[in-house]
């Protein structure tokens, strides 16, 4: 392979390094008026009265809304195919507040001062409900979150508003209680992970105008561009044909731009206006009203025979939604079917969870989207199985996860799709040797009140929502002979632009520079779910590949019509198209060029892709750690991670890719942790109260790949987006019992914590 | 009031109200490489050089900058572009929201630390927050750089 497989620089790079406006605030300069909004400063309340009078009439200020004022049909702001599994429970604005922050009323103005003193001379009397603010109280609880009678579940998600039900459901395989009753070992634990900012750098915001046709035109940082056209259509009650969606760069999205966050707002206001409207979130709003990861209560029971076999695992996830269902019936869904699928050769099994309804800060899409508080669970449960068994964790893994030899075997916990590529225990084996497990396990004492010990976890994900994700791409031949790749998929930083471009350089036998890539316009660009589900390299990698082959098609016959031969007689090697039996050719440039001009044929073609299985990657993580037992303190010292994505289409974005989401798995690890007073606001809602990793607090990292071929990918590929964040929380946790015989199964893993359950093992 | 300032030793003249933030008065001017990140001076996102040496412009007012001159990477394009290079040749730049602050930092460390250790790298750059790369492909991009400028 000349292109694909090589470590190439994206596309975009040397633009974003060297500064250039490129993005939504960027190039949305010059006038436009002022979005903000006036935010609830109760978790529960309905609004008796609201009086705007005054601040209408401040000028300078455009234009104030109430829910009195708003379309009146509920629709939901998480970005998924339609008929979404999200409840349509919410409006732009509503009477009913059911989290601190929940917008109030819309202000739009010259400029931020203005604004400002406007929305400081609204008056509202509140009445203010007592909230629910516990989530493990809000099932059947006497508090409803959603009373309102028009409540919709467009899909059978098992919702019911009136218990604080967002989605429920139960699976379940072979005879659980007998396969229980033959175990020898049992773990039943239970393990909370916290809700999670994505904090990327960009925070939420959008632009809009009226075009000259009178269509609203939208600038957003979106990862769904289409879904946030039919998301505005709804919440506004207008045709989707009157909305037109544009991504430019964004600055980070990690799921939370997998929702309507901003785009809303300055919707509406350029709508009941006329003028161009910009919202962009402070990081403070980012914080206590964005989309983070939904906070869970994970229950396993796991059980072995005698020799550490895993015959049963029975999880039971309950889930925050908050106020809103945004991703809630969906993410829970991964927390156990992507966990117990690695474990495929259990007997039994049973998966049931309840979503529920409260009043704190709606969830919404983070990377890993409910797998990575699945895997904390089940690995940590694992690695208490290993404990009960004195076993190696490795060892037991070894014994019951999948690996290449299961190949061709069905998984009944994964939809009862089929296996087709796995290397985890390559994976696993070759991060031992990389980190000299034999030699360090369980931990090396350093001396003093250290200790350095080790802790693994394996994990997997998806590549893209089997059956539902649809990506398309449109390739065009033209002048002098390079091409144009038309995509409707988002890249957000992860340089889907550049691989899509290098799928298409292999398949088009050119260079990669002669590739120009152009997304996203929902007028223009061919349809595509979005860049959400780890599906963009292998869902619309494979619309390119086909698009490609179509495209060729069309360049030999047209070249074989220029040159008078038929089809059969011509091949294409990139560069022309030559005779098989004489020395007959004819360029790609001249092909491309004459294809403008007269009797000829302009050459385009467009195919879409659809998958009916999502293969997983795998990857094994094993991390080392100082441990300072007098204090708990951690420091991380090296984290080693091998990874089976299938091919990497380019290895250099692979390994960032892993590096990253390691990273943020590290944070969620050890203090990242939504916090809220006991009237619900959110009290860490800056980055000086809410840490994310700084350079000093991640050690060494080291990434090396196993890969395997996935038949059904491009050149082999799978997907590695979110799969590299579902290790750090179980491998630190396992790292942390070794060092101290302390198992921490509430995240974040504090010193604290460390430090307490040491004082009660003695 | 009224200030002068030079940026990448352009002369404005301007009327300000005395609360005016410089990264917003630099925004305004049309230095667009400059970010806010957060409003807390935490991310490093909005760095840019006040008199050579770098500072967050989101947390130092404008009127502070009266009579100086500010250096944001739209000034120096050819030394950005030459790190910028090892960035991209790790795909470490990923969104590149925090690239300009990222690399105003990492210049002037070039400038301050002579043959900076790895834990020195680390610490002069704490202050830049990167939610995308891991840092990793960051340092490995400072390290080759580095080397390459000897």
């Amino acid at each position: 392979m000349k292109v694909v497989n090589k470590g190439l620089r994206k596309k975009d790079a040397m633009a974003l390094v060297t500064g250039k406006p490129v993005y939504t605030d960027d190039i949305t300069q010059g006038s436009s008026l002022v979005v903000k909004l006036l935010r609830s400063p109760h978790a529960h309340a309905n609004i008796e009265e609201i009086n705007i009078d005054k601040a209408k009439n401040l000028k300078g200020i455009e234009c104030v809304l109430t829910y009195k004022e708003v379309p009146s049909a509920r629709f939901t702001t998480a970005g998924q195919s339609f008929p979404e599994p999200s409840p349509y429970d919410r409006l732009i604005l509503d009477r009913r507040l059911r989290c601190v922050g929940d917008p109030v009323a819309i202000v739009a103005g010259v400029d931020e001062k203005t604004v400002n003193k406007a929305i400081s001379l609204i008056k509202v009397k509140y009445e203010i409900l007592e909230p629910l603010l516990d989530f493990r109280q809000a099932l059947d609880n006497e508090i409803i979150v959603h009373p309102e009678e028009d409540f919709n579940a467009l899909c059978d998600v098992g919702a019911d508003n009136n218990r604080n039900l967002c989605a429920a459901a139960n699976s379940e395989s072979g005879n659980l209680e007998e396969e229980f009753n033959n175990c020898v070992h049992i773990v039943e634990q239970t393990y909370s992970t916290r809700a999670n900012n994505q904090t990327m750098m960009e925070t939420f915001r959008t632009y809009t105008n009226l075009d000259a046709y009178g269509r609203l035109n939208v600038i957003s940082s979106t990862q769904v561009p289409f879904h946030i056209r039919r998301i505005l259509a709804n919440a506004l009650n207008i045709p989707k044909s009157k909305i037109r969606v544009i991504k430019p760069r964004i600055g980070g999205g990690f799921g939370a731009k997998q929702s309507a966050v901003s785009e809303m707002f300055p919707a509406i206001v350029t709508m009941v206006t006329g003028k161009p409207a910009k919202m962009i979130y402070s990081r403070k709003e980012s914080f206590t009203n964005g989309s983070p990861r939904h906070e869970a209560e994970i229950k396993v029971r796991l059980g072995a025979d005698e020799n550490g076999v895993i015959k049963a695992i029975h999880m039971y996830s309950l889930w925050n939604a908050g106020a809103y269902g945004d991703h809630g019936p969906t993410t829970v869904g991964l927390s156990g079917h992507k966990a117990m699928t690695i474990y495929n050769k259990i007997k039994a099994f049973k998966f049931n969870y309840d979503v529920v309804y409260s009043n704190t800060m709606w969830g919404g899409a983070y990377r890993g989207y409910g797998a990575t508080q699945g895997f904390f669970a089940l690995e940590s449960a694992v690695n208490e199985l290993a404990t009960k068994l004195n076993m190696d964790p490795t060892e037991l893994r070894l014994k019951n996860m999948l690996t290449e030899n299961q190949v061709g075997d069905t998984m009944p916990t994964y939809y009862n799709e089929i296996l087709n590529s796995c290397t985890l225990d390559k994976c696993l084996i070759k991060a031992k040797e990389m980190i000299e497990w034999d030699k360090k396990y369980p931990y090396v004492d350093m001396g003093g009140d250290k200790v350095r010990s080790v802790g693994v976890a394996v994990a997997m994900q998806g590549s893209g929502i089997s059956q539902v994700d649809v990506g398309a791409v449109e390739i065009k031949l033209n002048d002098d002979g390079f091409y144009t790749l038309n995509i409707g998929a988002t890249d957000m930083g992860t340089g889907c632009d550049s691989i899509l471009a290098q799928i298409a350089a292999e398949c088009l036998d050119c260079e990669y520079d002669n590739i120009v890539v152009h997304g996203v316009d929902t007028d223009t660009s061919p349809y595509d779910t979005g860049s959400y589900a780890s599906s963009t390299t292998y869902i619309t990698g494979m619309a390119v590949v086909k698009t490609c082959e179509t495209l060729k098609n069309k360049i030999l016959k047209e070249g074989a019509r220029l040159i008078d031969r038929s089809i059969e007689e011509v091949d294409f090697d990139g560069q022309k198209v030559f005779s098989l039996i004489d020395d007959k050719n004819i360029t790609l440039k001249d092909i491309a060029n004459s294809s403008l001009l007269g009797f000829n044929n302009y050459l385009t073609a467009s195919e879409s892709h659809h998958s009916p299985t999502s293969p997983p990657p795998f990857m094994a993580g094993i991390v080392e750690i100082e441990m300072d037992k007098l204090t708990g303190q951690i420091d991380l010292i090296d984290y080693v991670a091998v990874v089976d994505c299938g091919t990497p289409i380019n290895p250099n974005l692979a390994r960032v890719q892993t590096e990253g989401g390691l990273v943020q798995g590290i944070g969620m690890a050890l203090y990242e942790d939504i916090k809220y007073n006991k009237d619900g606001r959110m009290m860490n809602d800056s980055f000086l109260q809410y840490k994310i990793p700084s350079r000093l607090d991640v050690g060494n990292i080291r990434v090396a790949f196993e890969s395997s071929y996935e038949p059904t990918g491009p050149f082999g590929a799978k997907s590695i987006g979110e799969l590299v964040i579902n290790t750090p929380c179980p491998a630190i946790a396992n790292a942390v019992y070794n060092a101290t015989n302390v198992n921490i199964r509430t995240l974040p893993i504090t010193s604290e914590k460390i430090v307490m359950g040491m004082l009660e093992n003695k | 009031m009224q200030i002068k300032l030079w940026i990448n030793d352009r002369e404005f003249e301007d009327e300000i109200s005395p609360d005016t933030v410089l990264i917003d008065f630099i925004r305004s001017k049309g230095f667009l490489s400059v970010k806010r990140g957060c409003e807390t001076s935490n991310c490093g996102l909005c760095t840019v050089y006040l008199e050579g040496k770098p500072v967050l412009s989101c947390s130092t007012l404008a009127m502070r900058a009266d009579g100086k001159h500010i250096t944001t990477i739209e000034g120096i394009e050819e030394e950005a572009k030459e790190f910028g290079g090892f960035m991209a040749d790790e795909g470490a730049e990923q969104c590149g929201f925090c690239s300009p602050g990222f690399i105003m930092s990492v210049l002037a460390m070039k400038k301050e630390l002579k043959n900076p250790t790895e834990d020195e790298i680390k610490k002069y750059l704490e202050g830049n927050l990167c939610r995308c790369t891991g840092y990793m492909g960051q340092l490995r991009a400072i390290k080759k750089y580095l080397e390459s400028q000897i």
